[in-house]
């Protein structure tokens, strides 16, 4: 696949605390229009909280966040999903009330302009709405294969099938940028192995940027184009999944010599 | 077998996503329509009027904008009795100050103000959340209640402090005041019931009512997949308030006739409302009938067991009233959260399967 | 000092007094809530249940005696003996327990890991229960509750502020209750001896254990069930104490049940977990009302108690979320 290098997203010198603890200490990368981006760190790195920053739910206290070539302003997380960027959430973080149908609905959201008074008549254009929409989620849900609990409340469902669940409504939103946090964690081999197709068919097909955070290094160094790894909040790496996988400092942070 | 599901196979989105999916239900809805319509007005009588109809679908319409409140959206609200005393205060104001105002207009309008005012008692739910908000809607309760108690241009200075229907007429029938049929008020409040019910189904299916589950059921994420917690928590404050709103003006103007702000509506109208929902099922419009059919019905038939066939005094009655409504909360609350409308459901799936299972 | 300002004293005192029993029904809330994150709608019921229990055994009057004379056409309603005040209240104290045993049976056991929306919707139900049972036990007149608290106000506090004022104005002196009084340093006694409980004893480090983590407390052998039986009876001696106080001053009747209302302002103000904030936000609320209804209340219609506290408490709220003494949450995903 053609990677132009245009930078999609530019983060700039980030600095995240909370109170007395620093979560992410003056952090700088960028993610390619295209790639597939890694984040990788030891437990309690700072790597949630990056993706946080990016999606506009943490405020860093220092640093720029570029999108698309323009600075972005302050901006609320809802506003940052209509921007195009859509997320999963390291713990399954779907509406338990609600089918996995209607929980992939929801990503449509940004999509549905429809106004309340069209939504209280129903027929004729809300519906028709629903219905345009309701075909993009079809869509979803048969590239995740997951036909079958269409109708199940999701807080039904077993850990895997909510993680796809939750994957799709992401999917659902047709995202520029897709932020993925540890979308693998927890599953057996197979069920990894059907996560990194979905995530590199997402890629290839509907040419959606993604940023993943995960653990387990045979996948990241299989699937991604770049790496980003962080160490108690400090970014210790940047570059190739060859490059990382020779870099001392992360050979170093990954075997618990650090210097700190 | 009563009920099929297999054979009727779907064909489209839109069949997919009607309110009745099965033929037989739909019949049923038509069913209890037309005889909502066609057979109880003619049979209609002042008892049954005042004692079961008027309240049922009076109480319907509060229980259904109180669920959209809280069993969609999840923001429970203790102060449904001080908005439902907005609605019936905007009617009275806006009958005495335009007498020629049309009865349906004057009860839209309500719903209209009593919309607002709920909307600006909703703004903290952006602040707080749980029971910190339920406890915070209580301040609506109390200072809306002493603010028609104590302010008398809101009861036109009545030497009582009472507030008083009129006489209104929609086209030759009247609606409101002592000479109105029962059959042509039940109407009147049918109509609304309708029309809302039909309403809230539609806002329920689609965008806004996911938007609404959404902020209920997990709000951070909500924002993230791109609602606005402003707009999706206002707009269910405020159509809730119409909703409630609307109750409380035919509450007033068409079912009581006259109101005494403190009795009509406490604090114990909101518990009551509430209870509505719980019992009939959170975040179901079917349970929002059968929550306030349950209400209304429970004291009508401890009056008729208790008081009329064992020949006890009434305050035993009443106690026993509230024992089998706080009871039957707890109940619910453990076994079943969906309330009545699950229920039904489990029962429906029961015949739909017997008398051959599998 | 002028007249004015020595009113204006009066109504401070007189409003802390009625604060301090604010205070009180508040703690209730407090200690359910640390040890089990569960809302208790219900408490104000409690002290309503617990001063009917009160006066129906001090009295010996029959239990179901309503229910009873209905049901078989008897006349009975009372037995021919009455209790010492003392022994009643044990008696109490011992059906709070047993109440407090039933309700984890019953209720709560069945509700763990729910909402805590769910839970505080359970104790709205557990409210109206208790209402209509205790209205059934005890029958719903209007009762007095006579256990040997000195009542009216008190002429040496009267005689003692009375040459306060400056001379020539007219001051008769300031007006406490002594009830009031009483009331007071009963609930601050109360309080000092739950903070040493919770401090000193082994199940009230088990308490605070349980209240701090859970999930912590569990793994070290501390049983849940316990906890929450020990709270509630806790909470239900103190919904006794409250409804004593209550009951002595405007006797047993339903509205006592009301001051659960009361209460609920004060926890938006001094928070949910903290037991400084209850009592900081009860002397606040009781003060605050009184001084309010003071001044504005001539000017806007009066009764302003009604709904000051909430308004207060709602616009402190919606500028600082976690109370006086909460910490503020950053919410994680
Ligand atoms: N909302 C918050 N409030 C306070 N501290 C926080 C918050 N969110 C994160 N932190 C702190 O920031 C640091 C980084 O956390 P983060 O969740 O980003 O790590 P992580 O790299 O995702 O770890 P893991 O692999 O365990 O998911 C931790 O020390 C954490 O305790
Ligand atoms: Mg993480």
């Amino acid at each position: 696949m053609n990677k132009e290098n245009i930078k999609m997203m530019d983060i700039k010198n980030i600095v995240l605390r909370f109170g007395g603890v620093v979560a992410i200490q003056n952090i700088s990368f960028d993610i390619f229009k295209g790639e597939i981006r890694a984040i990788i760190g030891p437990n309690g790195a700072g790597k949630s909280s990056m993706l946080n920053v990016i999606n506009g739910f943490y405020h860093p206290q220092e640093g720029e966040v570029w999108f698309r070539g323009k600075k972005r302003g302050s901006m609320k997380p809802y506003q940052i999903a209509h921007q195009g960027i859509a997320r999963t959430f390291q713990n399954i973080a779907l509406f338990k009330g609600m089918t996995a149908l209607d929980n992939i609905m929801t990503g449509r959201f940004t999509h549905m302009k429809k106004g309340i008074f069209s939504q209280m008549i129903w027929e004729g254009g809300a519906s028709r709405e629903e219905y345009e929409n309701r075909e993009v989620v079809e869509k979803v849900i048969d590239f995740l294969e997951i036909q079958h609990i269409r109708k199940t409340p999701v807080g039904a469902l077993p850990y895997g099938l909510q993680k796809r669940v939750e994957l799709g409504r992401a999917l659902a939103a047709e995202p520029e940028l897709l932020l993925l946090d540890e979308p693998m964690a927890g599953m057996n081999v197979e069920e990894k192995e059907d996560m990194s197709r979905y995530i590199l068919d997402v890629n290839s097909e509907f040419e959606t940027t993604v940023a993943l955070i995960e653990h387990d290094m045979g996948v990241v160094m299989d699937i991604s184009d770049r790496v980003v790894v962080m160490d108690y909040g400090k970014k210790i790496g940047d570059g190739t999944p060859d490059e990382v996988r020779n870099n001392q400092a992360v050979i170093d942070a990954y075997l618990g010599v650090s210097e700190h | 077998m009563l009920y099929r599901e297999v054979g009727e196979f779907k064909t489209s989105y839109a069949q997919d996503s009607q309110t009745f999916p099965i033929k037989f239900d739909k019949y049923r809805y038509y069913f209890v329509v037309l005889v909502g319509l066609l057979f109880v007005p003619f049979v209609i009588n002042d008892y049954w009027a005042n004692a079961v109809f008027l309240p049922f679908l009076i109480y319907a319409i509060a229980s259904l904008g109180l669920n959209i409140l809280t069993g969609y959206c999840g923001q429970v609200s203790l102060g449904t009795g001080g908005f439902m005393a907005v609605g019936a205060y905007a009617s009275y104001k806006l009958m005495t100050a335009f007498p020629d105002l049309n009865i349906l207009i004057i009860v839209l309008l309500s719903g209209v103000i009593t919309a607002f005012v709920g909307t600006l008692f909703g703004l903290p739910s952006l602040r707080i959340k749980g029971f910190y908000l339920a406890v915070a809607t209580l301040a609506a309760q109390f200072f809306l209640i002493w603010l028609f108690n104590k302010v008398g241009w809101f009861y036109n200075y009545s030497a009582t402090g009472m507030i008083t229907s009129p006489d209104r007429s929609f086209g030759n029938f009247l609606i409101t005041g002592p000479n109105a049929t029962p059959a042509s008020k039940y109407l009147f409040c049918f109509f609304f019931v309708f029309l809302l019910a039909w309403i809230a189904r539609n806002l329920t299916r689609g965008k806004i009512g996911r938007s609404w589950m959404a902020i209920r059921d997990m709000d951070i994420a909500a924002e993230i997949i791109g609602v606005n917690p402003l707009i999706a928590k206002l707009s269910a404050f405020a159509i809730s308030s119409f909703y409630v709103g609307i109750a409380g003006a035919l509450f007033f103007s068409v079912y009581l006739g006259a109101v005494e702000v403190t009795e009509a509506f406490s604090i114990q109208k909101s518990f009551i409302v509430l209870f509505m929902v719980i019992i009939g099922g959170l975040g179901s419009i079917f349970g929002s009938f059968a929550g306030a059919a349950f209400m209304v019905l429970l004291p009508v038939a401890l009056k008729n067991l208790l008081v009329l066939q064992f020949g006890w005094p009434v305050d035993i009655a009443a106690h026993f009233e509230f024992i089998i409504i706080g009871g039957l909360i707890i109940f619910f609350l453990i076994v079943e959260p969906h309330g009545l409308a699950q229920l039904w459901n489990l029962l429906k799936q029961k015949l739909r399967i017997w008398p051959f299972p599998y | 000092m002028s007249a004015d300002f020595l009113y204006t004293i009066e109504v401070i005192i007189n409003g802390l007094m009625a604060g301090v029993l604010y205070s009180l029904v508040a703690l209730g809330f407090v200690l359910i809530f640390k040890a089990s994150g569960i809302f208790n709608y219900a408490q104000g019921v409690m002290a309503l249940f617990a001063a009917l229990t009160l006066v129906g055994l001090q009295e010996g009057r029959v239990p179901f005696a309503h229910l009873i004379n209905a049901m078989f056409g008897t006349k009975i309603h009372h037995f021919d003996w009455s209790l010492p005040a003392l022994l009643a209240i044990i008696l109490t104290v011992l059906i709070m327990i047993l109440f407090a045993i039933l309700v984890e049976k019953l209720i709560l056991k069945h509700l763990v890991n729910q909402e805590p929306i769910i839970l505080f919707m359970a104790t709205i139900g557990l409210a109206y229960f208790m209402e209509g049972f205790g209205d059934l036990m005890w029958g719903s007149d209007v009762k007095t509750l006579n256990v040997g608290i000195p009542q009216g106000g008190s002429f040496w506090f009267e005689d003692f502020t009375i040459g306060w004022a400056a001379e020539g104005e007219k001051f008769y002196g300031m007006y406490v209750d002594l009830l009031d009084v009483w009331a007071a340093i009963i609930a601050i006694s109360l309080v000092l001896v739950l903070t040493i409980f919770s401090q000193y004893t082994k199940s009230g480090r088990a308490l605070r254990a349980v209240a701090d983590d859970h999930q912590a407390a569990l793994s070290v052998g501390i049983s849940l069930r316990v906890i929450w039986v020990l709270v509630w009876s806790i909470s239900g001696f103190v919904a006794l104490v409250a409804g004593m106080m209550w009951g002595a001053k405007s006797g047993v009747q339903f509205s006592l049940s009301l001051i659960a209302l009361k209460a609920l302002p004060v926890l938006m103000l001094g928070g949910f977990t903290s037991i400084p904030g209850a009592i900081v936000g009860g002397l606040i609320i009781g003060a605050g009302e009184k001084l309010f209804e003071f001044f504005m209340g001539p000017l806007i219609g009066g009764a302003t108690e009604n709904w000051f506290a909430y308004v207060l408490a709602l616009l402190f709220l919606v500028f600082r979320p976690q109370g006086l003494f909460g910490e503020k949450i950053i919410e994680r995903v």
